[in-house]
């Protein structure tokens, strides 16, 4: 009965969609969908999404591990406020992020360092606000299951601070961020809102893919709005495969 | 371990540049006519009416992703059935797809061309659709490994006491996974409070009907109200602090019980 | 008769964990089902208490057959080994849950849980959580909640296999007392023979899901059914065809024509008793158990050469 009762609602409201993305690969074929996916303002948007998440999540790969490893390790005065600050992402949305890049970098902004706002620059750091989160995320829970024992058996046998973070701490946190590192880029691959309000969304030099499929829609577009949304469609069931076979294995039966 | 300047001084430079001072700048712009300019913003009726709406749908949204999210978690962790593995796969699907496509794929799903003859596009009822789908996995992934952990012997300990089913539920289960619940409705509410992407494509956004505050601060930001819209993003920041003072809370709730 | 197993088989998956097993407890008593890991005695007691259903046979409680009934309406109390306590009630609340699911007035329910927590010994604790209780009160809070609604049968799935030695046996002794004050029947399991023949009236030993043999302590000891039963409770000696306790060998420093040669390879003293590790003339080894006083009478040490041989012997 209860079985019944979820997987109705699920094919509503979850598995309906998925199933229309299917459907629409399967009809409208691959070749129109290819055609609107080769003018070059497109071809532009998708290298351009590349290039941010290719800054974006290398940058919070990095912030994550060392922010876990300061959250979970060490003692410092600010804890909880830095914890608020890169939970925050999670719960705020990315109009309000775009906004406040906006107002900061803007005619009456705080900030005037040559052009950021829409340009590459504000794209990268709205991109970078909105998916701060995750690999730490993912790091934080680890470290605390893992515990440092395994750290303080090294520096007992002589390694260095460097040596043990490299040979021991990164190799026994590795499976948390290649998770964390897939779900900060999906994150940055599907970032519209913040992006968005920041670049303009001048064709050909601030739109993103995300960006591109909007054009589309509201130039009336379907072919081309659902030629985008199709590519975006396919490396989010890719990046789903991944998040499976990646993730911690629990929660069914 | 005390903390090296090094990685001290990244991790403040980082978040300062990162987040805390275009927040800094959100609050001190919406500040720019004073407090009474705070306030006009946000009663006029066009914001006020995309808040109220706003507010409600995220409301609705996180009470039935609730109810559906537990049983789902419930059904993925407990019972067994052909595709369970995939199910529990697609799950994370909301947060794998970008949220523009989502809002394509639930018009083509319940729009004018809508295979299943529903036609709900640019209406309240989209909204809702579409908001349900982004925060679907919510509550479900935060129930799912308290289901797991919990010590089915308590509820076999209930039943040999004489407590029929929906009592053990009540009693036992759900006061256990409660702040697992909560947690994951109060992630879900300021998902759903914050989202655009899929909005923009399927509601329309007719003011007074089916305009979210998202799209309003988005509209008012490209047409130059940047004192407007910095008014109601300040109010929206505030609603996410408070969604995460609730989330920690809810954590050491479910923590409770166990530092003796 | 207040339990009757008849005839049940159980399997999960392809593991055949009680194959065609009747059992019958008399009501008042307080029975022991003692076995190894895997011999089926936790699964025949969840049987019994509903929390398993078996797939072949009948169990009938105080004449009615209840093989259908759910747990919730067998009225049997049930024990767990981990105590199973509800984390998030105190131990009031805990205790009360039986009756407050009966929908007793709360007057009744306060006097109740009063009594049963004066009968555990965990007054000024009735506002704790289990989380700030020892194991040993955790276990007798337990006990407390399952006699709560006066259950015709209380059952105990290795009640004390979780605690310590010391506590073990506090407790053992407690539900022995227990048992003479309130009379209900009890079941329970244990792989711990000596538990079994402390605490119980009646043992059921049980092995790779059959039933070997039923009867007293003493029975069991002194007339074991076959060779699993003789050498699970209490220790044995191979002798020729036979079986021989440890204590049935006498020892004599000449031989004579029933004695067989044997060397003292190592010698303890445990107590009032010695025990003795021998080796036979052909190899085999024995276990010797004799009084201090003999041991010291016959000046007995390792490397001694001596023989025994058998006052009481089993054959099969």
């Amino acid at each position: 009965m209860r079985k019944t009762i979820a997987l109705s609602y699920l094919t509503v409201v979850l598995l309906g969609p998925l199933a229309m993305l299917f459907w629409r690969i399967w009809q409208e074929g691959a070749g129109k969908a290819w055609s609107a996916i080769s003018e070059p303002d497109t071809l532009h948007a998708f290298k351009l999404t590349i290039e941010i998440a290719a800054i974006a999540v290398p940058l919070n790969t990095i912030f994550g591990i060392v922010v876990g490893l300061a959250i979970v390790r060490t003692r410092f005065p600010g804890k909880g406020l830095v914890n608020a600050f890169v939970d925050l992402p999670l719960a705020l949305s990315p109009v309000v992020v775009g906004l406040s890049l906006f107002l900061l970098y803007g005619r009456t902004g705080w900030i005037h360092i040559g052009q950021i706002l829409f340009a590459l620059p504000a794209m990268v750091l709205a991109t970078v606000f909105v998916s701060v989160p995750y690999v730490a995320r993912e790091v934080i829970p680890t470290l605390r299951e893992i515990g440092d024992e395994q750290e303080q058996a090294a520096h007992t046998l002589g390694a260095s601070g460097w040596q043990t973070f490299w040979r021991i701490t990164l190799p026994s946190i590795r499976w948390a961020v290649i998770y964390g590192v897939v779900v900060t880029t999906a994150r940055c691959l599907g970032e519209y809102g913040a992006v968005a309000v920041v670049s303009g969304s001048i064709s050909g030099r601030t739109e993103t893919a995300t960006l591109r499929v909007q054009d589309y829609y509201e130039n009336l577009d379907q072919a081309g709005a659902y030629g985008v949304s199709l590519m975006l469609g396919l490396i989010a069931i890719v990046v789903l495969v991944l998040m499976t076979l990646l993730k911690p294995k629990e929660g069914t039966a | 371990m005390d903390l090296r300047p090094v990685e001290l001084g990244f991790v403040t430079t980082f978040l300062t540049v990162v987040v805390a001072l275009p927040i800094a700048a959100l609050v001190w712009a919406s500040r720019a006519d004073g407090w009474s300019g705070f306030w006009y913003w946000i009663r006029q009726p066009e914001p006020l009416s995309a808040l109220k709406l706003t507010l409600v749908m995220a409301a609705l949204v996180a009470l039935t992703n609730a109810v559906f999210g537990t049983l789902i978690a419930w059904v993925l962790v407990r019972d067994s059935f052909v595709g369970q593995r995939l199910v529990n796969a697609v799950i994370d699907l909301p947060f794998a797809l970008p949220t523009i496509v989502a809002g394509l794929l639930v018009l083509a799903l319940y729009g004018p061309k809508s295979p299943v003859h529903v036609h709900a596009a640019f209406t309240r009822a989209a909204i809702y659709l579409v908001l349900l789908f982004v925060t679907l996995p919510f509550v479900v992934r935060t129930v799912q490994p308290v289901l797991h952990e919990l010590d089915t012997q308590m509820e076999e300990a209930a039943r040999s006491l004489g407590a029929r089913e929906l009592v053990v539920f009540t009693r036992i289960v759900l006061p256990s996974i409660l702040p697992g619940i909560l947690s994951g409705v109060a992630m879900a509410f300021a998902r759903a409070v914050g989202e655009i992407g899929s909005i923009v494509i399927i509601s329309g956004n007719r003011p007074f009907r089916t305009e979210l505050a998202s799209v309003w601060i988005l509209n008012q930001t490209q047409s130059g109200n940047g004192t407007g819209a910095a008014a109601l993003a300040t109010l929206l920041l505030a609603i996410s602090f408070v969604v995460l003072l609730g989330v920690g809370g809810f954590r050491r709730l479910a923590t409770r019980h166990e530092r003796a | 008769m207040s339990i009757c197993v008849r005839n049940v088989t159980k399997r999960f998956g392809s593991f055949l964990a009680l194959d065609d097993v009747s059992v019958d407890v008399e009501t008042g008593s307080l029975t022991a089902l003692l076995g190894p890991s895997g011999s089926g005695k936790s699964t025949l007691l969840r049987i019994i208490a509903g929390l398993e259903s078996p797939d072949a046979g009948e169990i009938i409680l105080a004449g009615e057959n209840a093989t259908a009934r759910s747990p919730q309406s067998r009225g049997v109390g049930f024990v767990f080994q981990h105590y199973a306590a509800f984390k998030h009630m105190t131990v009031r609340d805990n205790i009360a849950f039986a009756l407050k699911v009966r929908k007793r007035p709360r007057p009744e329910i306060r006097t109740r849980v009063d009594e049963l927590i004066e009968l555990v010994q965990l007054k000024g604790f009735g506002h704790r959580y289990p989380a700030q209780l020892s194991g040993g009160q955790r276990q007798r809070m337990a006990l407390a909640r399952a006699l709560a609604a006066e259950p015709t049968v209380l059952l105990l799935d290795e009640p004390f296999g979780a605690l310590d030695a010391r506590v073990r046996a506090e407790l053992r002794a407690w539900l022995r007392r227990l048992h003479e004050e309130t009379h209900t029947t009890t079941v329970f399991v244990t792989h711990d023979q000596q538990e079994a023949m402390e605490v119980a009236d009646s043992v059921v030993v049980m092995n790779e899901g059959r039933v070997e043999q039923v009867a007293p302590p003493r029975v069991l000891y002194d007339e074991p059914k076959n060779q699993f039963v003789m050498s699970f409770v209490g220790q044995a000696n191979r002798f020729g065809d036979g079986w021989v306790r440890p204590h049935d060998l006498q020892v004599t420093l000449e031989p004579n024509g029933l004695t067989r040669e044997v060397l003292i390879e190592r010698l303890v003293h445990v107590g009032p008793e010695v025990r003795a590790e021998l080796v036979r003339d052909d190899g085999v080894r024995l276990d010797l158990q004799i009084a201090r006083d003999e041991a010291d009478r016959l000046e007995l040490a390792a490397g001694q050469i001596v023989y025994v041989r058998p006052t009481r012997e089993r054959v099969f």
